[in-house]
């Protein structure tokens, strides 16, 4: 039932702000700080994502082979390798870590 | 290509996470926005309540409207036909809308876009959610690390500036140094600060240092109005 609840809140506000971008004034929105805000907030959510999803389980921090994945994702970045060799990479090598470590 | 493999990589990962196959197919039907949609199930899975979840989506869904205020311009369409079209404003049809040279041409665009892309982020997400209950244990196959590799890929063109670096670096020491001591969910959130601190924070330090250069750069913006 959560999980439907979640499911429901997100969609209604992820639809709504697509359509206020559409509805309001273009005034508003286009001063120089709140863009810089808007700009700079998915950096702040993805980085303290990846950085979640890669180093907890729950809320326990930990060190395992998706550390070694994310880390050959880097790389592959680095390496301006496409998006879907990035993901390739990840899964890869931290599927293969897992299988030596068992 | 890329949205077909990240689509695919969203079913697996939510039923990964222990959404049902019906659960995961409504997110992507009804959220269609795949940075939300991962950091939603990635906060369910880690055990957030479904409010503070749902926020850290909103919060990433909210560039979509930057992207519709630029969007409703160029498409110049009836107020009547924005709510239909409302779904559809995200980061790809949004690139692909600005680059066309007409109205004609930016409708066109971001209705093929939209259409096609509506149709293959659905069908990835239903076969992944399918391929992830079919092989069992996603784990061993390493296809956890799939939701983090794409938010990396997502993160990487974003962090040039030296803001953008610090906001990164002060949202992942939040992120997880909170971990341990908040309820799940919130550290995220909390993370999402970094941002307007790391903007305060560079505002003060330009009216300290510089206030010259500061007045010369609001000049420049005054123009460019």
């Amino acid at each position: 039932m959560n999980i439907w609840i979640a499911i429901g809140v997100t969609a209604v506000g992820c639809y709504a702000v697509k359509l206020i971008g559409l509805l309001i004034p273009a005034g508003v929105l286009e001063r120089p700080l709140v863009q810089r805000l808007a700009a700079l907030l998915p950096v702040a959510l993805l980085a303290a994502l990846t950085a979640q999803q890669t180093f907890a389980d729950g809320r326990v921090l930990l060190l395992d082979a998706k550390a070694a994945g994310l880390a050959a994702a880097a790389v592959a970045l680095l390496l301006r390798a496409p998006f879907l060799l990035v993901v390739a990479a990840a899964v890869l090598v931290t599927a293969g870590v897992r299988a030596m470590t068992g | 290509m890329a949205v077909g493999l990240s689509g695919f990589a969203f079913g697996v990962t939510s039923a990964g996470s222990g959404l049902t196959v019906l659960q995961t197919c409504a997110l992507s039907l009804l959220v269609f926005t795949g940075a939300s949609q991962f950091a939603l199930v990635g906060a369910l899975a880690g055990g957030g309540n479904p409010f503070t979840a749902a926020a850290g989506a909103f919060f990433l869904g909210v560039r979509n409207a930057f992207y519709g205020l630029r969007l409703s311009q160029l498409l110049a369409l009836p107020r009547v036909v924005r709510p239909f079209a409302a779904q559809w404003v995200i980061d790809e049809t949004t690139a692909v809308a600005l680059a066309q040279p007409t109205r004609r041409g930016v409708r066109i665009g971001f209705t093929v876009t939209g259409l096609s892309l509506y149709v293959l982020w659905n069908l990835t997400t239903l076969f992944g959610a399918l391929g992830a209950e079919a092989i069992g244990d996603t784990d061993a196959w390493g296809l956890d690390a799939a939701g983090p590799a794409v938010f990396l890929a997502l993160l990487a063109p974003m962090v040039r500036t030296t803001a953008e670096r610090a906001v990164a670096g002060l949202a992942v020491v939040l992120g997880l140094g909170l971990l341990p001591v908040l309820p799940a969910g919130v550290p995220v959130l909390v993370a999402a600060l970094a941002a307007p601190l790391v903007l305060w924070a560079d505002g003060r330090r330009r009216a300290r240092t510089a206030p010259a250069e500061a007045a010369g750069e609001r000049d420049t913006v005054e123009e460019e109005r």
